[in-house]
């Protein structure tokens, strides 16, 4: 559907273009390290990700695809699985176009040698982003205020994995970029993302309910 | 006797003083009917009478709040998953994306009822959309659009049709083309909403008229006339 409309991934992509803009005028500085430069860079990816949970199910609530699916001898897991899947792959499209912009317009290093490090990152908390959105996005379209519902259910929730992220990417931002990778976020992340994705299979047949 | 078997046997639609209320209001109260297998029950009323919110429940996109009700053997909502794929709705909504073409959306609705693509590719020709079925479906008219969703609503032979309103859009050919696909000739138990009262009689063997929520008429077609509907729409 994504392919056809466009509606969602070039919504993400230019809030979080336009977010790292103004990050580096308005900060006033001409670049960011460690703690600071990852801190924005989460900040700005999960407030870009809200854009993409709130049009997730749109579609299927707005044209009847709820109930179309509702009706066929399927295994309703099988809709969150792969809702799942598209915001990932939303988030990972957009972070093809906006982890470079952050670099050019605020990262100084560039990440270099710890790349590898800084794509477990992002899987991870993708993944984290991918399964807690799945839910609140279902959730919330079926309110009258799925636009300010999912930002106020998704931003706490989503509160752990933000801390993570930038935990386990602001060594990889050092400017002198000595600091040991601290592979324990990645852990935090891995627990968080397995928590919620077996919460998720528990409660996502009872959110389709009426 | 397995489950299977019971559900051939058991009536298309047994409901037993079933209600549902959306919040504070009720929109069904106490309907109770037997639909035998094969056989169509006409439901007529006034706009908000509950004729939507019954096929709803019927497909088991409602929860009943009161009573109980069977659906081709299963109990609903406890045992909905027995009668999920047996069941072919036809609502106000057609059910497809906009976005996607005739072909693509009746493909994705074959490969949710494990339906042969096969399947899709006659369904759009016997309803004459085979020229226009590559085209999105936001770009179609009205009448091709139900076509389309007549087509989604059939594509896995369903036991028991649910159809509100199925002719609606429809001009004199479109309506002659569907009509061995939801008319008599489907070989299911059908549930139709109308409110045109000679075709709906037409084509009922029961009758079910609803006021405000409650059951005013359940009767075979034959013992009721136009001057018994005209009633519910006062």
């Amino acid at each position: 559907m994504e392919l056809r409309a466009f509606e969602s991934v070039p919504a993400m992509l230019m809030f979080s273009v336009s977010t790292f803009v103004l990050f580096h005028f308005g900060l006033d500085r001409g670049s960011l390290a460690g703690d600071l430069a990852a801190g924005v860079l989460w900040v700005t990816l999960l407030l870009a990700a809200v854009l993409g949970m709130n049009r997730l199910f749109v579609a299927e609530h707005e044209q009847g695809g709820f109930d179309g699916f509702l009706m066929a001898p399927v295994d309703r897991t099988a809709l969150f699985v792969a809702k799942a899947l598209v915001l990932f792959c939303f988030l990972v499209a957009v972070e093809l176009v906006a982890l470079p912009a952050f670099a050019v317009l605020l990262l100084e290093p560039g990440p270099g040698q710890a790349l590898p490090e800084l794509l477990a990152v992002v899987v991870l908390a993708d993944a984290g982003i991918a399964v807690v959105g799945t839910l609140i996005g279902a959730l919330g379209v079926q309110t009258r205020a799925r636009d300010l519902i999912v930002p106020l259910m998704a931003l706490p929730l989503l509160v752990p994995v933000v801390i993570a992220a930038s935990e386990a990417s602001a060594p990889l931002f050092e400017a002198g970029g000595a600091d040991p990778f601290p592979g324990r976020w990645l852990m935090v992340l891995a627990l968080y993302d397995a928590v919620f994705a077996l919460l998720a299979y528990a409660v996502f047949d009872f959110l389709l309910e009426e | 006797m397995a489950a299977g078997d019971q559900g051939d046997s058991a009536p298309a639609v047994a409901l037993e003083s079933v209600g549902r209320a959306y919040g504070e209001r009720v929109a069904l109260r106490e309907v109770s009917f037997t639909l035998p297998p094969g056989a169509t029950l006409a439901v007529f009323g006034a706009n908000g009478a509950g004729k939507s919110t019954l096929l709803r429940v019927l497909a088991g996109l409602l929860r009943p709040h009161a009573g109980r009700a069977t659906v081709l053997g299963a109990e609903l909502p406890r045992e909905a998953h027995r009668a999920r794929g047996r069941i072919g709705l036809l609502g106000h909504e057609p059910m497809l994306y906009r976005d996607l073409t005739v072909r693509e959306n009746l493909r994705f609705h074959a490969r949710l009822h494990r339906v042969g693509q096969d399947r899709a590719e006659a369904l759009v020709e016997q309803v004459g959309l085979g020229a226009r079925a590559d085209e999105p479906v936001r770009t179609l008219s009205r009448g091709m659009v139900q076509r389309a969703a007549i087509c989604r609503a059939v594509l896995h032979a369903p036991e028991l049709l649910l159809l509100d309103e199925p002719l609606a859009n429809l001009d004199p050919g479109g309506a002659s083309a569907v009509a061995p696909l939801i008319g008599r000739a489907a070989s299911a138990a059908r549930v139709l909403i109308s409110h045109d009262a000679d075709q709906g009689l037409a084509e009922a063997d029961h009758v079910l008229g609803l006021r405000e929520g409650r059951q005013a008429i359940w009767a075979p077609a034959a013992q009721v006339g136009r001057a018994d509907l005209r009633g519910l729409y006062a």
